[in-house]
C-alpha cells in the first residue's frame, strides 16, 4: 500500500442518446501507482477518453457516472463535492488535451495562461510561478525559454504547443497527468521531439501519467504498461514488453497485424505506359510559392504514394491536378495530352476520368443528402443513368464496397460510421468509372483496422479495374502497404522519388531518412534508440 | 406523413405556438365572416364600454373594437407575410448567389447591402413613403428590400461556411453548375438559419409596419391594422378612470392591438424554435 495512486473499480458511465442512456464504460478497473505511465488504446469509441476524463472525477455534458468508484491517493473521487474536485483538478491531476491549438486561449499569452493554475490554486505566487514556467520551458525543451512564454498561441508551431501544455500540466507539480492523444495531430518529425519531452519530464519528476492514444507504437515507447480497450470493456492488461511480445487476446492480436499489410507486388509488364505527368508545376499564392517546379509521372494502372509532412505541399499537388488551383507555372499531361488547367475547362468526359477521395469523410458527404443521392447524382450526371438501370448500378456499387444496398441507400451521412463514410466517398468515385483516382490522406482519420479494410477495399478495386492511384499520405506504414513508387515531397519540391522497395532501403536522401527514422516502430527501446543515434550524429557532426 | 409524426413528437411551447399561430391564420383568413362589424362603419356610440354588444367597446368614432381586431389581424400579419416572404426571395438569393459566385458580383452586391444598412430603416422608409406615397404596394416593396439587405448577410455568411466544405469541392470538381450547388449543395445545409432568422424577421417586419402605421405613414385609415390602433388609443390611458372594471376598459384599449402584436411575436418564436431543432437535427 501507499504507493497506490488511483484505483478505479467498476465504473461505469452512461451517456445520452436519443434513445435514452446507453453505457460508454461499462464496468472498468484501473490501478495505477506513484510515478507509473499507464497506456490506455483502442479504437475510437472504446471509451478512453471518457475514462481519462473520470480519472479527475470529470465527465462530459450528457454522460454520468452511473456505478463504481474511482480514488485518488484515498479520495473518493465519485460523488466528491465540487469545491473538493476543484481543489484536485489543475493541481494533483492534470490534463492535456489531444488538440493544444484548440485548448490554449488565443487570446493570452502562453505564460498567463501557464501561470493561472499555480496562482489560482494558491500554490506559488505569480512571480515563482513565472521563474518555474521559464524552468518547466528550458526542461521541455523549448527554444528560448526565458521569452517563449511571452508570445501568443499562434505564435508558436504544433509541436511546440503542445510541449507548452505539457510544461503547463507540470505547473502545480501534480501528481497525475492525463495525456489524451498529445501528438496523434503533429507531423512524425515533430512527434519525435515531443514524444522524448514528455517522457523525460515525466520521468524525471516521477509524475504518474495515463497515455491515451491509439498508436500502439507510440505507447510503447512511453508506457510502463498498457491497457486495451474495446466498446468500453477492458480486452486485458500487461506490461508494454509482455503484452508486445505475447497479446493474450485476439483483439490485441488483431491491433498488432493491422501493419503488416502488404498488397501483393504487381510486376511491371515490360515499359509502362504513363498516364499522368505533371512537369514543372509552379502553384503560388501571392508570392509565397507553395510549390515549386513539381514535377512527378505516374504509370497506368500503379499507385503512386505522395510523401512529406504537413505545408509540404502534397496536398496542393492534388489541387492542381484536380483543376482547384490556378498553377502559376508548368503543366500536367494526362494521358499525353495537355490538362486545361482550370477543371470547368476541361469537360465532362476529362473531370469523370480524374476523381478525387478527401481525407475527411465527414465534410466530403453532404449531411443533407442521402447515399442513394450521393451516389446517384454521378451516375446521373456522367453516364446519364435513369430510373431503374440507376438503381441497379447504385446497389451494384454499394456491394462493390462492401455495404448492404437496403441498408444503406436511404441513409443519411450522420448515421454511418467513419470507416463506412469513407467507402461511400470511394464509391462516389467509382460511379464515375474514373481511370485516376487521387486518394488524399482517404485513412489518416480512421482506425487502424479500419484504415486497413479500406486499404484492402482500395487495392482489390485497382486490381479489379486497373485503377490508377496518386496516394497522398503522410504514414508511411500505409506507404510501405500499397505503393508502387514514392515521391518525398518537403516546403514545396520534391525531394526524392523511386521505386518504394529502393526509397526504404538505405542509403536514402537525408530528409527521407529523417522521415524514416521518426516513424515509430513496435518496439518499446525505439524511442530511447532513436534519440541516442541523434545525439550521437549531432556530436560527431560537432567535433 | 412525416409531419404528423413530427407533430406528435412536438414539445408543448411548440404546440401552443402552432394553436396560436392558427388562430392568428384562421382569423385573419375567415375575418369577414368572424367580424361582427365592418371594418371601418361606426356602429355605436363612442367610447362605449366593454358590453355587449361591443363586447371590447367601441373607438372614438364608434367603431367595434372587436371587429376592427379581427380585419386588423388580416392586414397587419398578411401584410407582414408578404413582405418578409419577398424578403427571403430577395435576400437569399443574392445571398447565396453572391457567396457562390464570388468575386467581383460578391463585392458589389455587398456594397451595396451596405449601403441600405448605413441608413436607419426607420428614416429610410420614411422617407421613401414619402416620396411614393403611403400605398400598400410602396409599402410592402420598401421594407421587403430594406429588410432583405440582413436575410442577405445571413445567407451570405451562411453559405460561405458552407462553401469551404468537402463536398462542395466534390461537386465543382464534377462540374455541377451554379444552380445545382446553390439549389442542392448549399441552400439545405443553410435551411436550419435562415428558418429561424424567417421567425425572427416576421416579426420585426410586423413590429416595423405596427411602428409606420403608428407614425402615420403605414396603413392608411379606415383600413384598420393593430399599428395605428394602438396610436389612436395610446392618449386614452391617460384618461382612464381605473376605479371600476367598466370605466378601467377604456384604458385598456391600447394594450388590446398591443398584446395581439406581443403574442403572435411569442407564437411565431415557439414554432420557429421547434422546426429549427428539426431541421438542424440537433438532439437535445
Amino acid at each position: 500500500m501507499g504507493n497506490e495512486l488511483l484505483t478505479i473499480r467498476g465504473l461505469r458511465i452512461e451517456g445520452r442518446s436519443a434513445q435514452g442512456w446507453s453505457e460508454i464504460v461499462k464496468g472498468v478497473d484501473l490501478d495505477l501507482n506513484r510515478g507509473e505511465i499507464l497506456g490506455l488504446i483502442g479504437e475510437s469509441g472504446a471509451g478512453k477518453s471518457t475514462l481519462g476524463l473520470a480519472a479527475m472525477g470529470y465527465v462530459k455534458p450528457g454522460c454520468r457516472i452511473a456505478g463504481g468508484s474511482i480514488r485518488f491517493d484515498g479520495q473518493e473521487l465519485v460523488g466528491a463535492p465540487a469545491p473538493a474536485l476543484r481543489a484536485l483538478r489543475g493541481r494533483r491531476i492534470a490534463y492535456v488535451a489531444q488538440s493544444a491549438a484548440a485548448a490554449f486561449n488565443p487570446a493570452w499569452r502562453l505564460i498567463d495562461q501557464h501561470c493561472e493554475g499555480p496562482v489560482q490554486h494558491g500554490v506559488k505566487s505569480r512571480r515563482e510561478a513565472e521563474a518555474e514556467a521559464v524552468q518547466l520551458y528550458r526542461e521541455i525543451r523549448l527554444p528560448d525559454p526565458e521569452r517563449i512564454g511571452l508570445r501568443y498561441p499562434h505564435q508558436v508551431s504544433g509541436g511546440q504547443l503542445q510541449r507548452a501544455m505539457t510544461a503547463m500540466a507540470m505547473a502545480c507539480r501534480p501528481d497525475l497527468i492525463i495525456f489524451d492523444e498529445p501528438t496523434t495531430a503533429l507531423d512524425v518529425t515533430t512527434q519525435i521531439e515531443v514524444l522524448a519531452a514528455i517522457r523525460a519530464i515525466v520521468r524525471d519528476h516521477h509524475t504518474a501519467a495515463i497515455y491515451i492514444t491509439h498508436d500502439l507504437a507510440v505507447v510503447a515507447q512511453m508506457a510502463d504498461r498498457v491497457k486495451v480497450l474495446l466498446r468500453g470493456t477492458e480486452v486485458e492488461e500487461a506490461p508494454t514488453r509482455e503484452m508486445l511480445s505475447a497479446p493474450r487476446e485476439a483483439y490485441t492480436r488483431s491491433l498488432w497485424a493491422v501493419r503488416e499489410f502488404r498488397r501483393e507486388p504487381v510486376a511491371p509488364a515490360g515499359p509502362q505506359a504513363l498516364l499522368l505527368e505533371v512537369q514543372g508545376l509552379t502553384v503560388a499564392y501571392g508570392p509565397l510559392k507553395v510549390l515549386d517546379r513539381v514535377s512527378l509521372t505516374i504509370p497506368k494502372g500503379r499507385t503512386v504514394a505522395v510523401v512529406g509532412e504537413s505545408g509540404s505541399g502534397k496536398s496542393t499537388t492534388a489541387r492542381a491536378i484536380m483543376g482547384l488551383v490556378p498553377p502559376a507555372g508548368g503543366k500536367v499531361l494526362f494521358d499525353g495530352k495537355p490538362l486545361p488547367p482550370r477543371g470547368r475547362d476541361r469537360g465532362r468526359d476529362l473531370q469523370r476520368r480524374i476523381q478525387m477521395i478527401h481525407q475527411m469523410a465527414d465534410t466530403a458527404l453532404n449531411p443533407r443528402h442521402r447515399i442513394r443521392d450521393i451516389l446517384g447524382r454521378p451516375l446521373e450526371f456522367f453516364r446519364g443513368l435513369k430510373g431503374v438501370a440507376r438503381e441497379a448500378r447504385l446497389r451494384e456499387l454499394l456491394s462493390e464496397i462492401e455495404l448492404e444496398p437496403d441498408q444503406f441507400l436511404d441513409r443519411l451521412p450522420s448515421e454511418l460510421s467513419g470507416g463506412q463514410k469513407q467507402r461511400i466517398c470511394i464509391a462516389r468515385a467509382l460511379a464515375a468509372e474514373p481511370d485516376f483516382i487521387i486518394c488524399d490522406e482517404v485513412t489518416s482519420a480512421l482506425d487502424q483496422l479500419v484504415a486497413e479494410g479500406i486499404l484492402r477495399l482500395l487495392d482489390r478495386l485497382q486490381r479489379e479495374r486497373g485503377l490508377t492511384y496518386m496516394f497522398i499520405t503522410h504514414d508511411l506504414a500505409t506507404v510501405r502497404a500499397i505503393a508502387d513508387e514514392v515521391v518525398v515531397m518537403q516546403g514545396g519540391h520534391v525531394v526524392d522519388s523511386g521505386p518504394t522497395s529502393r526509397i526504404f532501403r538505405p542509403p536514402h536522401d537525408p530528409y527521407t531518412e529523417l522521415l524514416l527514422s521518426s516513424v515509430p516502430e513496435m518496439d518499446a527501446d525505439w524511442l530511447t534508440r532513436r534519440l541516442a543515434e541523434r545525439a550521437a550524429r549531432h556530436e560527431k557532426r560537432a567535433s | 406523413m412525416p409531419w404528423l409524426t413530427h407533430l406528435r413528437s412536438a414539445p408543448p411551447s411548440a404546440l401552443i405556438g402552432l394553436a396560436l399561430v392558427l388562430a392568428y391564420a384562421l382569423v385573419a383568413l375567415f375575418a369577414p365572416w368572424l367580424a361582427p362589424y365592418p371594418e371601418a362603419d361606426a356602429a355605436g356610440a363612442q367610447y362605449a364600454p366593454w358590453a355587449a354588444p361591443h363586447y371590447l367597446g367601441t373607438d372614438m368614432l364608434g367603431r367595434d373594437v372587436l371587429s376592427r381586431m379581427i380585419w386588423g389581424a388580416r392586414n397587419t400579419v398578411g401584410i407582414a407575410l408578404v413582405t418578409t416572404v419577398l424578403a427571403f426571395l430577395l435576400g437569399t438569393t443574392a445571398g447565396l448567389m453572391a457567396a457562390t459566385v464570388g468575386g467581383l458580383a460578391d463585392t458589389l452586391a455587398s456594397r451595396l447591402a451596405d449601403v441600405l444598412m448605413a441608413v436607419p430603416s426607420l428614416i429610410f422608409a420614411l422617407l421613401i413613403l414619402t416620396i411614393t406615397g403611403t400605398s400598400v404596394v410602396a409599402l410592402v416593396l420598401v421594407i421587403a428590400v430594406l429588410d432583405s439587405t440582413r436575410v442577405f448577410r445571413l445567407s451570405r455568411a451562411v453559405a460561405q461556411g458552407i462553401l469551404t466544405m468537402d463536398y462542395i469541392e466534390v461537386a465543382r470538381m464534377r462540374g455541377e453548375g451554379l444552380f445545382w450547388l446553390i439549389r442542392r449543395e448549399v441552400l439545405p445545409n443553410a435551411a436550419a438559419p435562415l428558418i429561424a432568422e424567417f421567425g425572427l424577421r416576421f416579426c420585426f417586419v410586423f413590429l416595423f409596419i405596427s411602428a409606420l402605421s403608428f407614425l402615420g405613414l403605414g396603413l392608411q385609415p379606415p383600413t384598420a391594422d393593430w399599428g395605428s390602433m394602438v396610436r389612436e388609443s395610446a392618449k386614452l390611458i391617460a384618461f382612464a378612470n381605473f376605479s371600476t372594471w367598466q370605466t378601467a376598459t377604456f384604458g385598456l384599449a391600447p394594450l388590446l392591438p398591443a398584446g395581439a402584436i406581443a403574442l403572435l411575436t411569442v407564437a411565431v418564436n415557439l414554432v420557429v424554435d421547434w422546426v429549427l431543432r428539426l431541421s438542424s437535427g440537433l438532439k437535445e
